[in-house]
């Protein structure tokens, strides 16, 4: 074999192991995908969004309360959690930089984002619930706070990390206070980048379960009260998904397909603002 | 020691004893340069890479304060007042004196708001008002038949030679004195390159200008007058034509007959 068809033989083998590899992953995630639609698809009628839930048996059950739930312990974590992360990447990036201060931060950031999110469960356990007493969504809330802050920090500080220092300067040369050029030029800059740190974070606490199992805990009922205990989505889903009971578990397959449509749509959502802020 | 040339124009500044030190150098990069900056002419400065030429331009409207720890010593007066000193307001400094960098640094937004922003800064909130002036500075920077029809269209879409007219548009927009360019065209192809020389050259009727340049023709064509710098220190400033032809330090005549650099 000449070095030039040797070279030929191990591009191909290459290009064979990574076609091979990309198909496995793929394989996996239709196959994951078909599972869910099939079912879910077959479980979800217009009852699951008018009933709250109900013992088994019972022709009215629906998932009212945990997408009720899902919407409010969310969406609150999302409203507190976004504005923070975003103004402490923006610290580590623009104010604190290089300094000590800074790349402590970087590194508990760093150490929280691979914490199992069940150890922060349990330290909200500890901090929230045992004082108060009971379960609350606020707890819940709280939980998923933490888990979505050193996501939304992170990619934020690299985001921004990666404008040009250039443009900086060229907006500091028209007199520009650091505070406009951060806001007007850096974040405009940084805008995809940032936009898909806060879906990811989103995404990421949406599926969570583990933690809100011991801190807004459920609800069969609707509930809007924030000192209670709330329902959501994931931890219905498991606990429909390990009953005994058929009813319950295409209750548990629906929960599941919803789940996973709202983090598409939220994906395909974020494109689109994109894509329409980059036509004009 | 340099060799200063007589400057018969009226001076837009005067640079004194000039030391200027980086914050992680333990020697000064700019050594005690003393020279003038004339009216309505355009200063170029040459030398080799690491000659500090672009060090001493972002001094001139303080650039390196946006990082910690850098040290200026000596004057450099301008309007009767010692701009490097601690109580001086960057932001109405670098209003009256703009900057163009080597890569066009167009904002990621339309290019009538590129062009906006520095008026906007400066709390001009009337659109009419607003609309004239950009349309005036992108003539002035000999752009706007270009663009006039996309205004609102994002200024990344632009070529890199229209980025950088862009980008002067926006510093002449504000309607500084001096206008500071960092290697503006090494970016950039000869065609636009020549669009930005002839540019130069048109807006020195209404500012004052400073080129660093590492293009020693460039220099001879734009400038009235040239530095040439070696080693953080100013070697000789003189009038282009006469610095080119009869440089009165060997060092220079080494330099532009291409002995080193």
């Amino acid at each position: 074999m000449t070095a030039t068809q040797k070279r030929v033989f191990v591009n191909r083998i290459v290009m064979a192991l990574s076609t091979l590899s990309a198909g496995i992953g793929l394989f996996f995630l239709f196959w994951i995908l078909y599972i869910l639609v099939s079912n879910g698809v077959e479980a979800i009628n217009w009852d699951i969004f008018l009933f709250e839930g109900a013992p088994p048996g019972y022709e009215e059950s629906g998932l009212k309360q945990a997408l009720v739930g899902q919407l409010i312990i969310v969406g609150i974590a999302t409203l507190v959690g976004v504005p923070l992360g975003i103004l402490a990447g923006t610290y580590l990036s623009e104010y604190g930089q290089k300094s000590k201060l800074a790349e402590t931060i970087r590194d508990i950031s760093d150490i929280m984002m691979s914490a199992p999110s069940i150890v922060v469960g349990s330290f909200v356990y500890a901090i929230m619930v045992v004082p108060m007493g009971h379960f609350s969504a606020w707890a819940g809330i709280v939980a998923l706070t933490i888990i979505m802050l050193p996501i939304i920090l992170r990619t934020t500080d690299d985001m921004l990390h990666l404008v040009p220092t250039t443009l900086r300067e060229a907006a500091f040369a028209l007199g520009a206070p650091k505070y406009k050029v951060i806001i007007q030029v850096v974040y405009r800059g940084a805008k995809a980048g940032i936009l898909t740190g806060i879906l990811l974070g989103v995404a990421r606490v949406a599926g969570e379960t583990a933690p809100l199992l011991f801190t807004s805990f459920n609800d069969n009922f609707m509930s809007t009260d924030l000192m209670e205990p709330m329902a959501s989505l994931t931890v219905t889903m498991y606990n429909y998904a390990t009953s005994p009971y058929e009813d319950w578990q295409r209750l548990g397959w629906a929960a599941a397909f919803i789940l996973s449509m709202f983090i598409l749509s939220l994906n395909i959502l974020g494109r689109l603002v994109l894509l329409t802020k980059k036509g004009k | 020691m340099a060799t200063i040339c007589n400057v018969s124009e009226e001076k837009a500044l005067e640079i004194k004893k000039l030391q200027f030190t980086y914050a992680s150098a333990d020697e000064p990069s700019l050594k005690e340069i003393s020279m003038p900056i004339a009216k309505n002419s355009v200063t170029a400065l040459i030398g080799p890479s690491g000659c500090g030429k672009s060090t001493l331009l972002r001094s001139i409207n303080r650039m390196h304060d946006l990082y910690p720890g850098n040290k200026y010593e000596g004057e450099i007066i301008y309007n009767g007042r010692n701009i490097l000193d601690a109580k001086e307001d960057l932001i109405n400094l670098r209003i009256n004196i703009g900057m163009i960098f080597q890569k066009p640094t167009a904002f990621p937004m339309s290019i009538m708001d590129n062009v906006a922003y520095g008026l906007k800064l400066q709390g001009i909130k009337n659109k009419t008002e607003l609309k004239d002036r950009v349309e005036k500075a992108l003539t002035d920077a000999a752009i706007w038949k270009e663009v006039k029809d996309r205004l609102k269209h994002d200024a990344n879409g632009l070529s890199g030679g229209q980025q950088q007219r862009l980008c002067i548009a926006r510093a002449i927009a504000v309607e500084p004195e001096i206008l500071l360019f960092d290697e503006p065209t090494s970016a950039l192809d000869p065609i636009s390159t020549q669009g930005i020389e002839e540019l130069v050259t048109e807006l020195k009727e209404k500012v004052s200008i400073v080129i660093v340049t590492h293009n020693m023709q460039q220099a001879a064509r734009v400038s009235d007058y040239t530095g040439f710098m070696y080693l953080g220190e100013l070697i000789e400033l003189g009038k282009t034509e006469e610095l080119f032809v009869t440089p009165a330090e060997k060092l220079t005549e080494e330099y532009i007959t291409g002995k080193f650099g």
